[in-house]
């Protein structure tokens, strides 16, 4: 019985080793994402899979647990540890429980930093993220701003009022107003608490309260999907614009019917690419400090601040020429 | 009347000898298994046989383990607990909280230890005090442990542990033999002797496979029940211990999903999962075949889903194979 036993493991073990075999490259970098199946992050792989191609003789692991857990990303880690790759590039689950793992691996030589989901500073040399406040706060006025070459009235609908994120975004969009754009007018910022019906009846308000508002900008995923249904519903498309910080997979529809212009969100296969980009340079004996620059290929670069932290880039924008695309990605 | 044959006839002590019944073992199976995933290894990837590499490997799977052993003895005598999980999270949240309150490491291992044995015991008396089925009251209580956590803790952590609490999940005792690993072979010894060697062993064994027989025969059905419940949340207190201090922090979703992982551990041990029968050797083998498994799958960086089904197949495999085996001896010989 035991032969018939051996027989099956031998065959799916031959399967997997053909198939997953590395081919010998010079750098090899792990690309850790929180969960495989998900189209952000494989959008991210793509985008680290095109700054391995660029830079040349880089092998990309792409890798993840199947659920999106700290103690998967550890066995991973291990195993990436034995295989004594060069570089460690993670969206982590935990920023506490991966810090022993991480240090085991900067301990045994491997470069390691975090993207989008970030270590505490001692796990890791460096994290980027996909943006930074005050580049999300200017974009968010400027995607309406670009659509209102005469100026008008502009509202924005946020998620929780105590939402730490949205907060600062706003704070920093109210901080650029008066210098680059002074024809913009905020009117009012409303809260819709990331709850569609909540945020529908804020929207409804909003146009209600400022009969010469020009466009809702909704800094959440919930609120600006409800705002560009209420347009929709209200026959309002080409009086007011919607926009703001949008999934385009969920938002394509009102591209589409031009209940909106553009919208903007971080751009996963930039953020992958760049992630490649800085763990070369770490594998390759560049120091991670404070205020260091450091390139992002095509993306340009980036500038360390005191926690070794660093902004990619002000979000990605999606227009009737890239939703479609995009909105097959996440 | 016929007459009584004269020649004396030869009755064996035993249908099968104590040699062939050793070999064809389910432990002895799974060993066979064990090593031939261990040299599949070592020929898949380069990596594989290096001491650190299989001194890390083996973190993957004690924590689960060392559950596993006393789980093995709550399935053996017919009941099941599925909480497990949430025990670990509340035993390291209760550890969390109590390093708020100062509380130094060895008060950390000594409180995460006694959460465990107050869930576990809390598991059993309901099951034998009221009567409840096991499979119901865990899967209540697996929400209600890790809930009080997620009260406690919301999307916070602790951390902060004592430089001398992290050697419990991240220390070695001698060379790359890591404390975690002495310490699953110790218990896996204790546990043998529990199981195979002793009274309560054998009672175990009775109450699995007829508890109305067990109780006529004067065994203490509820007592033992009741005590094993209290194992399995020692054991997990005991794997909270060693996961908080390996992870460095506290989160309320500490070890999700781990119930299965353990409980398919012991049913690749060869665990009757209706009670009954089953081994501490096989539950052993069983883990290092899942530690082996999916550490092998992973020097190969194959995705984590593909590892899962590598280890469903796996299971019915080596569940489902002897059964066929064995209607296919039937056949040939009929």
């Amino acid at each position: 019985m035991s032969k018939i036993n051996k027989l099956v493991t031998a065959l799916a073990f031959s399967v997997v080793a053909m198939t997953a075999m590395p081919a010998q490259a010079q750098t090899r970098i792990a690309l850790v994402v929180k969960s495989l199946g998900n189209g952000f992050f494989d959008a991210a792989a793509k985008g680290a899979e095109e700054a391995a191609a660029e830079i040349g003789d880089i092998e990309i692991i792409y890798t993840g647990p199947t659920s999106a857990t700290a103690e998967g990303q550890i066995e991973i880690i291990n195993a990436l540890i034995a295989q004594n790759v060069d570089a460690i590039a993670i969206s982590a689950n935990d920023p506490d429980a991966l810090v022993p793992a991480l240090r085991k691996a900067m301990d045994r030589g491997i470069a390691v930093i975090s993207w989008d989901s970030g270590v505490a500073p001692e796990g890791r040399q460096m994290h980027l993220n996909p943006s930074d406040t005050d580049l999300i706060g200017e974009t968010i006025i400027k995607l309406a701003a670009d659509y209102l070459p005469d100026g008008g009235d502009v509202a924005i609908l946020s998620a929780s009022s105590t939402a730490a994120n949205q907060n600062a975004w706003i704070a920093a969009a109210e901080a650029i107003l008066p210098t680059k754009f002074p024809n913009i007018n905020l009117v009012a910022t409303v809260y819709g608490d990331d709850d569609s019906v909540k945020s529908t009846d804020q929207a409804k308000g909003l146009i209600a309260s400022y009969p010469d508002l020009k466009a809702i900008i909704a800094p959440t995923t919930v609120g600006v999907v409800a705002a560009a249904q209420v347009v929709t519903d209200m026959d309002l498309i080409g009086k007011i614009n919607v926009t703001g910080l949008a999934l385009p997979s969920e938002f394509k529809q009102f591209i589409n019917n031009g209940a909106s212009q553009a919208v903007a969100l971080w751009n996963p296969i930039d953020l992958g690419y760049s992630a490649v980009y800085l763990a070369n340079a770490l594998a390759g004996g560049e120091t991670a400090v404070p205020g260091a620059t450091l390139s992002i290929g095509r993306v340009g670069e980036v500038t360390l601040d005191d926690t070794n932290s660093a902004a990619m880039a002000a979000p990605f924008t999606f227009d009737a020429s890239n939703i479609e695309e995009f909105s097959k990605i996440y | 009347m016929t007459e009584l044959p004269s020649k004396s006839r030869n009755i064996p002590d035993r249908l099968v000898s104590p040699i062939k019944t050793a070999l064809f073992s389910w432990p002895t199976l799974l060993l066979a298994v064990a090593i031939f995933i261990f040299i599949l290894n070592s020929f898949a990837s380069p990596y594989f046989l290096s001491a650190w590499s299989l001194s890390d490997a083996t973190f993957n799977f004690t924590e689960k383990a060392l559950i596993a052993l006393a789980m093995a003895l709550l399935i053996v005598s017919g009941e099941i607990d599925l909480s497990v999980a949430g025990i670990i999270a509340l035993a390291s949240t209760i550890m969390g909280l109590a390093l708020q309150f100062g509380v130094d490491t060895p008060g950390l291992v000594v409180i995460g230890i006694l959460t465990g044995l107050v869930c576990g015991a809390f598991n059993g008396a309901l099951v034998t005090g009221l009567g409840l089925p096991s499979i119901v009251v865990t899967i209540g209580t697996m929400s209600l442990f890790r809930g009080i956590s997620f009260i406690i803790l919301g999307d916070q952590a602790f951390k902060g542990y004592p430089e001398s609490f992290a050697f419990f999940g991240q220390g070695y005792v001698w060379w790359v033999i890591s404390f975690e690993f002495v310490l699953f072979l110790l218990s896996a010894a204790i546990f043998y002797v529990l199981l195979h060697r002793t009274n309560f062993g054998r009672h175990i064994f009775v109450i699995g496979n007829n508890p109305v027989a067990a109780r006529f025969s004067g065994v203490r059905v509820e007592r033992v029940k009741f005590v094993l419940f209290c194992l399995t949340g020692l054991m997990a207190g005991v794997a909270a211990v060693l996961l908080t201090s390996r992870l460095g922090s506290t989160r309320p979703s500490i070890a999700t999903g781990w119930e299965l992982g353990i409980i398919t551990m012991v049913v690749l041990g060869g665990v009757n999962i209706l009670g009954g029968t089953g081994s501490i050797q096989g539950v052993v083998i069983a883990a290092f075949v899942m530690g082996l498994v999916t550490f092998g799958l992973g020097l190969l960086n194959v995705p984590g889903i593909v590892m899962s089904i590598f280890i469903g197949a796996l299971l019915i495999g080596v569940i489902a194979l002897p059964i066929l085996l064995t209607r296919l001896h039937d056949r040939v010989s009929r």
